[in-house]
Formats: C-alpha cells, sequence, structure tokens
C-alpha cells in the first residue's frame, strides 16, 4: 500500500478517537516537555557558568600558592603563601610565549571617601591585569609599572566601589584611604558582574602588588600568580614550562603549588551541572517511557477494536505486512505529535521558568531534534508489539470477529 | 483450456468447538470459465464454508484446489493475499464495507493493495465506474451508514469487482434486496458473466437462481445436485415484465 494512504488511514483513525489519541499522547507530551525544561534549564546553567569562566581572561593560566597534597594533608588552594614575587619574576623572565604576569595578593579592608566608607577586597595586582582578565578600564587608567616600582599609593577602584562611594561625581583624581592611608584613584573599572563562585567581581580596589605588599598587609609572600599564555595553542606548553621553573627553583622540595588553566577550572566548575543535566534527563527518560507504554496499551486496545476492519483489508488482499505498517505508523504519529506538542510545552514552560525565576535557559537545536527522533522512535518501538499482533490475525477468524 | 476452478474430494473440519464440525464433506467441483453457479442449500449446509475455501479466505483440512491451474493449497499467506487481490473478487454474506469510509473509498480499498501500481487518478477512475456498474456513482461519498442495505450490497459487488477478477465468488448477494433490486443486481451479474466473468452465487431463492447457467446443491456438507438451467431467466425481460406489472397496478391505483 501507498504510503500517502496509509498516512492517510491512520490519521483518519486518530481523529475518530480524538479524545482518547489526545490522552495516549499526554505521556509522550509530558515526557517530551520535561526533557526539554530540564535540558534547556541545565544547558543554561552550563552556558553561565562557562560565560563566567571565558569572563576569567582567555588563555588564563593560574597558579595558586599551597599543593593538592602535602605529606597527606590536603590543603585548599591559597591555604599557604609560598609563592613569592621572585617566583613570578623567574617565570616572566625564564617561560616563552606568555604576554602578561600579575602577582596577586588580597586582603579585605574597610575603605574611606567622600566621609562615606565601604568594606571591599583590596588586590594587589600589576599593570598587566586588566589586559589578562579582558577587563576594560571604564575612565582614568591603569597604574604603571613605573607605580609598581615606586610602590605608589594609586589605585584603581571597581564599578561596585565607585557607586557606593562616589554616588555622584568623577572618582577619577580623587582619594580613597585604605588603612587610613590616602591612594590616589587613577581609574575605574568597567561592570564585570559576578564570578564562578557568585561573588561580585567589581567590589574590588586595585592597586600595585608592592604597594599591597610594603604598605597594606605587610606580607612576603603573594596568594597566586595570573599568566596569560600567547595563545591557546601554547597554553600547555606554557602551563608545562611554569610548573617546571618553579619545581627548579624548590630544588626538590615538595612542589607547594598548583598550576590550573581555565580549560581545566571550566571542566571543575560545569561538572556539577552536567551531573544535574545527566539525572534530570534522566528522569524525564523515565516518563517518556511510560508514555511509550500508554501507547502500547491503547494501540492493544485499537486492534482489537479493528478487528473487522483488519479481517475485510486482510481478505481483499493486504499483506500482513500493510497492516504492520499501518498500525505502526499509526503508533509512530501518534508519539511523534506528542513529541512535537512536548517540545513546544517544554520551550514554553523553559521560557517562563527563566521568566519567573530570572534562571538563565537555553533551548539547544539538539535537543530539540533528539527529542523529536527519540518520541518517534518510542512510538515504533512500542507499536511494534500491537501492530504485529494485528498483522498477525487470520482474515477468515478476523472476519468473524464480533 | 483447464477449468478455471477444480476442486478434488474437499473437507473441512470446524476443530474450534467441544464437538469438530464436518461442515464440508468431500466435494468435487470443475467451473468451466465464464460458467454462472448457483450454489444452493439449507441453511447450515456448508455454502458459505464452501465459498470461504473457493476464495482462499480459509484452508481446507484435506483436498485439493487448483485455482487457474495453480495448487492454491501450497501457497503462503502472502501469495494467497495476492490470489484474492488479483483473481478473486469477493462479496460477503454481511457487506463487510469498511465502516466511516466512503463508498467510493471502499470500492478503492483493492487497488491500493495490489502488486500493479496505479495513478489516484486511475483508482479513482476505475472506481467510480465500477460504482456506475452497480448504479451508485451518484452515492460515492455517502458512508456505508448512509446506505440502504442493497445500496451497501451494491458497493461490496463493485469492490469485488474493481480489480477486474477472474472470477466473482458471491455469498447471497440478494440476501437483502427486494425483487427489483434483487433482478437488477442480477441483470449486473449476466452483464459481467456476458463480458468473461466466471461467476459463483449462493442462493436461497430459486428464481435468482434461474438467472445462473448452472445450479448446485449442497446437503450436510455434500454436493448432491449439479444441473444445468434449462428455462434460464434474463434481466432485461424479468425487469420489463415488473415495470408493466407496476404500470397495470398504478392503472389500477389512479382509477380507485
Ligand atoms: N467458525 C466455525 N466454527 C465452527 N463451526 C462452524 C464455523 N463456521 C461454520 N460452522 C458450522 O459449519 C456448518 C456450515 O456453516 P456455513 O456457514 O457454511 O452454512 P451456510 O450454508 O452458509 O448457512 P446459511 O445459509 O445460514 O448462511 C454449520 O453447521 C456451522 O455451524
Ligand atoms: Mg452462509
Amino acid at each position: 500500500m501507498r504510503f500517502g494512504s496509509i498516512i492517510k488511514v491512520a490519521l483518519r483513525a486518530l481523529l475518530r478517537n480524538t479524545m482518547r489519541s489526545i490522552l495516549t499522547a499526554l505521556g509522550i507530551i509530558i515526557g517530551v516537555g520535561a526533557v526539554i525544561a530540564m535540558v534547556s534549564i541545565g544547558n543554561g546553567a552550563k552556558a553561565q557558568v562557562e560565560a563566567q569562566v571565558a569572563s576569567l581572561g582567555q588563555n588564563v593560566i593560574t597558579v595558586f600558592s599551597g599543593s593538592m597534597s602535602s605529606g597527606g594533608m590536603r590543603g585548599g588552594w591559597g591555604s599557604a603563601p609560598t609563592l613569592t614575587i621572585e617566583d613570578a619574576e623567574a617565570i616572566e623572565r625564564e617561560v616563552t610565549g606568555i604576554v602578561g604576569v600579575s602577582p596577586e595578593v588580597r586582603d579585605r579592608n574597610q575603605v574611606l571617601a567622600n566621609g562615606l566608607n565601604w568594606n571591599t577586597s583590596v588586590n594587589g595586582e600589576s599593570p598587566d591585569y586588566p589586559d589578562i582578565r579582558s577587563w576594560k578600564i571604564a575612565s582614568g587608567a591603569m597604574f604603571s609599572d613605573q607605580d609598581v616600582r615606586s610602590v605608589a599609593k594609586v589605585c584603581v577602584i571597581g564599578k561596585t566601589v565607585a557607586d557606593q562611594l562616589f554616588a555622584n561625581g568623577d572618582p577619577v583624581g580623587q582619594t580613597l584611604r585604605i588603612r587610613n592611608i590616602p591612594f590616589k584613584i587613577l581609574g575605574v573599572l568597567d561592570s564585570k558582574g559576578f564570578n564562578l563562585f557568585g561573588q561580585d567581581q567589581d567590589d574590588a580596589v586595585l592597586v600595585p602588588y608592592t604597594s599591597h605588599m610594603k604598605r597594606l598587609s605587610r606580607r612576603t609572600n603573594i596568594s597566586s600568580i595570573l599568566i596569560q599564555a600567547a595563545s591557546a595553542d601554547v597554553i600547555d606548553k606554557v602551563q608545562k614550562d611554569i610548573t617546571e621553573v618553579l619545581t627548579q627553583r624548590r630544588k626538590g622540595r615538595e612542589p607547594d603549588f598548583t598550576v590550573r588553566n581555565q580549560v581545566e577550572l571550566a571542566q571543575t566548575a560545569t561538572a556539577t551541572t552536567q551531573t544535574m543535566t545527566l539525572l534530570l534527563a534522566a528522569i524525564a527518560s523515565v516518563s517518556l517511557l511510560v508514555g511509550g507504554i500508554g501507547i502500547m496499551n491503547i494501540m492493544l486496545v485499537s486492534v482489537t477494536e479493528r478487528t473487522r476492519e483488519i479481517g475485510i483489508r486482510l481478505a481483499i488482499g493486504a499483506h500482513g505486512s500493510d497492516v504492520l505498517m499501518q498500525f505502526l505508523i499509526e503508533a509512530t504519529i501518534l508519539s511523534s505529535l506528542g513529541g512535537v506538542i512536548g517540545i513546544l510545552l517544554g520551550i514554553g514552560s523553559s521560557q517562563l521558568v527563566s521568566h519567573l525565576n530570572g534562571w538563565p535557559v537555553l533551548v539547544s537545536t539538539a535537543s530539540v531534534v533528539i527529542a523529536f527522533v527519540f518520541s518517534a522512535a518510542v512510538g515504533m518501538f512500542f507499536g511494534f508489539y500491537p501492530a504485529r499482533k494485528a498483522a498477525q490475525l487470520d482474515p477468515i477468524d478476523a472476519l468473524r470477529y464480533e | 483450456m483447464p477449468p478455471v476452478v477444480k476442486i478434488e474430494e474437499i473437507h473441512k473440519i470446524y476443530e474450534s468447538g467441544e464437538v469438530p464440525v464436518h461442515a464440508v464433506r468431500g466435494v468435487t467441483l470443475e467451473i468451466e470459465r465464464g460458467d454462472f453457479v448457483a450454489l444452493m442449500g439449507a441453511s447450515g449446509s456448508g455454502k458459505s464454508t464452501l465459498m470461504n475455501l473457493l476464495g482462499c479466505l480459509d484452508r481446507p483440512t484435506r483436498g485439493r484446489y487448483l485455482l487457474d491451474g495453480i495448487d492454491v493449497s501450497q501457497l503462503d499467506r502472502n501469495a494467497l493475499a495476492d490470489i484474492r487481490n488479483q483473481k478473486l473478487g469477493f462479496v460477503f454474506q454481511g457487506f463487510n464495507l469498511l465502516a466511516r469510509t466512503t463508498a467510493l473509498e471502499n470500492v478503492e480499498l483493492p487497488m491500493l493493495y495490489g502488486a500493479r501500481k496505479f495513478t489516484t487518478k486511475q483508482i479513482r477512475e476505475r472506481a467510480m465506474h465500477c460504482l456506475d456498474i452497480v448504479g451508485l456513482s451518484q452515492r460515492f461519498d455517502h458512508f456505508p451508514s448512509q446506505l440502504s442495505g442493497g445500496q451497501q450490497q451494491r458497493v461490496a459487488i463493485a469492490r469485488a469487482l474493481v480489480n477486474e477478477p477472474q472470477v466473482l465468488l458471491a455469498d447471497e448477494p440478494t440476501g437483502n434486496l427486494d425483487t427489483r433490486t434483487s433482478a437488477e443486481v442480477m441483470g449486473v451479474f449476466q452483464k459481467l458473466n456476458d463480458e468473461g466473468i466466471t461467476i459463483v452465487m449462493v442462493t436461497h431463492e430459486l428464481d435468482i437462481a434461474h438467472f445462473c447457467k448452472r445450479n448446485l446443491i449442497l446437503r450436510d456438507g455434500v454436493l448432491v445436485r449439479d444441473e444445468s438451467v434449462s428455462n434460464r431467466s434474463f434481466a432485461a425481460t424479468e425487469l420489463e415484465k415488473l415495470s408493466s406489472a407496476e404500470a397495470a397496478a398504478k392503472l389500477t391505483g389512479a382509477k380507485s
């Protein structure tokens, strides 16, 4: 029998029991809708994390002080500041393929200006820092190498700090008091938003690392070193060279640092959301399975109801395969229509969630295509048994069926 | 030329119930091409069972059946389906039309399943032509539920004709029809028979059997009589007689 006629017969049979068809497809609709919504929300979360990782800057390698394991005790990154400025200088001198290095020292301080005060993160950095992080200066300028050498009392402030202390008026050129030491504000950074850990990156004041160490924190160690590789191609080599330089400088002592590149950070950060997505998708797949069983059930009922019709078709020359095809296509149409409605429903509900909760959602084409193919496959799989049952009927028995 | 239907010592035993029913008990029969056979017998004598065997819908318990020279007892399911589709036209005792499907679509059905491929237009035209033969082309878009019993019967005949079968098998085609419509249906059959189609039909009525060329009588699954019809009725003359009788009735009716 021709495909067009089969489709026509199948559609007619489905339309004859419109309510029943809708209820049967509901299992698939809910299943597919759930899959699409879950995966969209999961993908949205993943994309957000990836954007945050990207906001660290391009091709960034970070050296943390403290090792993942030292003598059985595993401290967290930066648990013991063991890196020095000499380490940073050695890296800058000896490793090729580097475009920027910034030693980092950080602490929290109360800062004052304009008669207002604000508790913020004060970060000692090098002039390369904004370039490494692809962070633009909104107004004014970054401090210079000369400022680092001269341990200058200068700073660049983040957007949040600027908003809090200089609500009206340009902060550039004004004075910010940190630990009662006046620092001249050279510039204001562009807004960068929240980082991976939910911290406001704009709530920060940048000072030369030398100034931080000698005037503010009075520390001799730095907590981390940011390095920017020239390109993605050399990032592995640069990472290896850095490890080598630092290991050499420690002359056989237990390594007390950890080198991580951005990709590794991203993987760590997205691992949880990926597990979540997978778990949610698994739950949604179970509901698809239940939907499939619903289809099988109704198709079996349909085959019984239409035994006489099957008998007539067989009696006038239909092959078993024609009957098989007819019921298989009917089940597939039912499930794939359910799939299409489910996809629309899933997209709609994930948009609604994003609208109401402000969660980022991302509907990927791949998830839509996979959901559609999968729902069609569910219909074929669960429709096969009833269809085969119909195809194997004996024409004369089917005709006699009451 | 070999006979189009040749059965030898055919038996059918139904084993489905508690006691096996021996419905057909050794029937041997030859039907020549172009023959027009009426199969008669009491209710339960095995007429429908024999027709189902002839129509390749059912397999005999014993015996051989050669249709157009082919031993159909050896054929598989699909080959039998093709034979039913191509060589045979079957008109069932109950009409067995597809419900909620128009008369035209019911008639088109056998053409959709055949090995021969037709265009949609050919299928439509051929089905319309067959509806025309049975005088129902006006009602082509009606559902079976909107047609009278006789009209449904004629749709079933049109469906049996659509693939131009060699043998037309009809189980009580006039069972539900009045005298005039019966004569009309027999007229259709006689015309088809004149064109060369072999027809085997079941009937209870002797005057319907007289439209045929040969009468067979079955009793308890055994063929008890096989004779050719001497004083054959012809649909055209019978219909004329009916018309003049009706006209006379109308004249007398008008007077009173
Ligand atoms: N599927 C079946 N299972 C068991 N017995 C059957 C079956 N079909 C028919 N029979 C029996 O076989 C015998 C012949 O039945 P069949 O239907 O051939 O009679 P028939 O001559 O067509 O009668 P009618 O004129 O009433 O249509 C009957 O005794 C009937 O009860
Ligand atoms: Mg009968």
